[in-house]
């Protein structure tokens, strides 16, 4: 009995010894020396994906706006056109990880339709892809144009196209994508875009840009994502942050298409922002630093930076913004 | 217990003969081979259908139709299978996991087919910079990666690897402290820790030898029917905890790793006894022997079980994962003791040396230490696995080497009461196991 508690001391001591170790001057990453790590997130030895061999470049279609062909109908409404087509496509989400995606003219996202309310629309849409795709618009059309299956003309099949036509309603931020089963692999994959209908009477200028919330389940089985992105690629606007001027009005056509999650955020550093919920209205309807989108909801975000720096935007949810949705703006004179 | 001794080792001593029969069964055949030959010499003229064709001949003869054979199906064979199609298999294994202030150092190795690249690194759903692992990883070869990450003491870590297709490769860290250097305090650690767990609560339960031998006849036999179940527990327990390793480190074969080790210890210490017979011949008649050699296998089974332990109790110190404090040994001591008891359980009729003893202690206990310093120092899923499988291989062949001993004379039948106490002694160590449960 004395010797087992004479041992149990021993074997104390003995056990202990790791942690004090660790308590010590060099412990672990929590102590006077940092070690690395400690300014977040980033890819192995700061690594950026080959953007020429993608064929896009997020910061291009920050700002990238397709205001389609247009031409004036008999009855003097503007008749707007363009063309889509379903690519699969492979691409290097993040440095060395390819993802085989299906996208929307060889990007992801897809591009960025822009029309003015009451404006006649035709989107031809050309399946180049292995896969029956569609393209469902939000907005208000009719059922036989709402790129659905078994409606309308329903699934465009492989090497089949079909022409959407409908008129621009209502004014706001929407967004359109693929609509064929199993649906959340299709918008997974990247089948996806923006569609803004601007107000007959136009929005005050600003420095306009487009965000696209949306990730990347690498692994294809469907629990949850590796990568989080805005416009494409993770961290993209770590490494080329977004430049704007000091006073400027900054005006972000937001967009949450993110699958696997329910819930997406953007979060503004240094500054609080005019919130237009779909952009339907032209009053905000709060004035924040933090908004929630589910998915597919957007809205329209109305900044100026008053002074000049390195801001911060990312999601709020800090899981999502580590693993790739985080940015920066760099507000310059 | 005398008589039941000598009826076992008689039983053995019986089938030696055995195998010498079946090899006159087999010099038969040979012989008959010429046999047949004089006759058509004898006989008429068919004597030139049995032109004998020398050995040599027919062995390459046949080697060639062999290696034709191969290489038609090789050339045509192969074109019967489709391309491999769908997705790389890529499978890595983190055999070392090193963490020092700020960063975590995993050793991976590809036991897939496919060659493996690691693009990319998260730790608890945070990317992280990382140096290593430039090139594509191919099989069975290793590399190491230094992941840039500020881990804090005795937090759990799930470090997820993204391999250039889009996998996540996952290494769990269970608590993260950081990793004793390999200098002599650390090896002096793991002899005083392979001392604690191995040699003392082995010599403690030894003590038990006075008690044992004021026990008699039967009750002698019930405690050996102690000891194998003991032993028996053992075995189960090393299947179970060999083949979690495996799992976890799914290296060489995994699960595979296991048997293979418990195969090679039951053929090699199935050879030491018959060695041990040969060198006892002449003293077997007379059963001085018998008894010791008996205490000596169960001490050998017992000792490489005890490796294995050491071996996952010095990994689980190299990794922190002994922070769960001092109840752990105790636990382990505790349960240890019950070996001692199964070692001296054969010589509870004998006198043998305090020497003697002392010697079976050790074999029983000192392989804890080796196991802590190579679980410490090396701290390999694979290896492990193996000497788990040594220790199952040699508890399975003194279990045979003891159940003999323990039927009723001249039955196959077990006493109730020697069933009674197999089923103590697992239930013993079932007890005392649960006060190291980790
Ligand atoms: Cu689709």
């Amino acid at each position: 009995m004395a010797g087992s508690a004479g041992l149990a001391l021993g074997a104390r001591e003995l056990l202990q010894a790791p942690s004090a170790h660790a308590a010590g001057a060099e412990r672990g990453g929590a102590g006077a020396s940092h070690g690395g790590g400690v300014n977040g997130p980033m890819f192995a030895q700061g690594a950026t994906v080959d953007y020429e061999a993608n064929g896009f470049n997020p910061t291009d279609i920050l700002r990238d706006f397709d205001l389609g062909r247009t031409s004036t109908m008999p009855d003097g409404r503007t008749l707007r056109e363009w063309s889509i087509t379903a690519v699969d496509k492979e691409i290097e989400v993040a440095p060395g990880v390819v993802f085989p995606a299906w996208t929307l003219n060889g990007r992801i996202p897809g591009p960025t339709l822009r029309c003015t309310e009451g404006d006649r629309l035709r989107v031809r849409f050309v399946n180049a892809s292995e896969h029956p795709h569609t393209l469902h618009f939000h907005g208000i059309h009719p059922a036989d144009m709402d790129g659905v299956p078994m409606v309308g003309r329903g699934v465009i099949s492989p090497g089949e196209e079909f022409v959407y036509e409908f008129d621009a309603e209502p004014f706001g931020l929407h967004l359109f994508h693929c609509h064929v089963g199993p649906l959340a692999e299709h918008i997974a994959r990247g089948m996806y875009g923006t569609f803004i209908i601007d107000p007959k009477q136009g929005r005050p200028p600003a420095d306009e840009m487009v965000m696209v919330q949306h990730g990347y389940n690498t692994t294809l089985d469907a629990q949850g994502n590796q990568l989080y992105a805005v416009n494409g690629i993770p961290f993209a606007y770590m490494n080329e942050p977004i430049r704007v001027r000091v006073g400027e009005l900054v005006r972000v056509y937001l967009v949450n298409i993110l699958e696997y999650d329910p819930i997406n955020s953007f979060h503004l550093h240094g500054n609080f922002f005019n919130y237009y919920p779909t952009g339907t209205s032209l009053t905000p309807a709060e004035l924040t630093d933090t908004i929630m989108q589910a998915q597919g909801q957007r809205g329209i975000c109305e900044m100026r930076f008053p002074t000049e720096g390195m801001f911060m935007f990312h999601a709020h949810k800090s899981e999502f913004a580590e693993l790739g949705w985080m940015g920066f703006f760099e507000v310059t004179p | 217990m005398t008589e039941r001794t000598d009826s076992k080792t008689a039983g053995p001593q019986d089938r030696e003969p055995g195998p010498r029969d079946t090899e006159q069964v087999t010099a038969g055949p040979a012989e008959a081979d010429d046999g047949p030959q004089p006759r058509p010499h004898d006989g008429n003229g068919t004597a030139g259908r049995a032109v004998r064709v020398p050995l040599w001949v027919l062995g390459v003869a046949v080697t060639a139709v062999i290696g034709l054979v191969l290489g038609l199906l090789a050339v045509f064979g192969a074109g019967t299978l489709p391309e491999r199609a769908g997705p790389p298999i890529e499978e890595l294994a983190v055999e070392r996991t090193v963490l020092s202030p700020g960063v975590i150092e995993l050793t991976v190795r590809n036991i897939g087919s496919d060659p493996v690249q690691v693009s990319q690194v998260f730790v608890n759903d945070a990317y992280v910079g990382f140096t290593g692992g430039g090139e594509p990883l191919q099989r069975l070869s290793t590399t190491t990666l230094a992941l840039d990450y500020p881990w804090s003491d005795g937090t759990p870590y799930i470090v997820s690897m993204l391999t250039s297709t889009g996998l996540v490769i996952e290494h769990e860290i269970a608590a993260a402290v950081i990793t004793p250097p390999a200098d002599a305090d650390f090896f002096g650690r793991m002899v005083l820790i392979g001392t604690y767990i191995g040699i003392i609560p082995v010599l403690l339960g030894m003590l038990f030898l006075p008690v044992l031998r004021q026990a008699r006849g039967r009750s002698v036999k019930i405690l050996l029917a102690l000891s194998v179940g003991v032993l028996a527990f053992l075995a189960v327990d090393a299947i179970i905890e060999g083949a979690e390793l495996a799992a976890s480190g799914a290296v060489f074969g995994g699960v595979l790793l296991v048997v293979l080790g418990a195969g090679f210890a039951y053929l090699v210490l199935m050879g030491v006894d018959r060695w041990l017979r040969s060198r006892t011949a002449a003293a077997r008649r007379h059963d001085a022997a018998g008894g010791m050699r008996l205490a000596l296998l169960i001490a050998i089974g017992i000792g490489l079980h005890n490796m294995a332990e050491g071996l996952v109790i010095g990994s689980a110190y190299a990794v922190g994962e002994l922070a769960l404090g001092a109840a752990l040994i105790i636990g382990f001591v505790i349960n240890n003791v019950t070996e001692g008891v199964a070692i001296v359980a054969p010589l509870a009729d004998r006198r043998p040396g305090w020497l003697a003893l002392l010697g079976l202690g050790l074999v029983a206990g000192a392989p804890a230490i080796l196991g802590a310093v190579i679980g410490g120092a090396v701290n390999n899923p694979a290896l492990a696995a193996v000497l788990f499988g040594l220790g199952v291989g040699a508890i399975a062949q003194v279990v045979v080497q003891i159940l003999p001993s323990l039927r009723e004379p001249g039955t196959r039948t077990f006493d109730a009461r020697v069933v009674g106490g197999f089923a103590l002694g697992v239930l013993l160590m079932y007890a005392t196991s649960l006060f190291s449960a980790a």
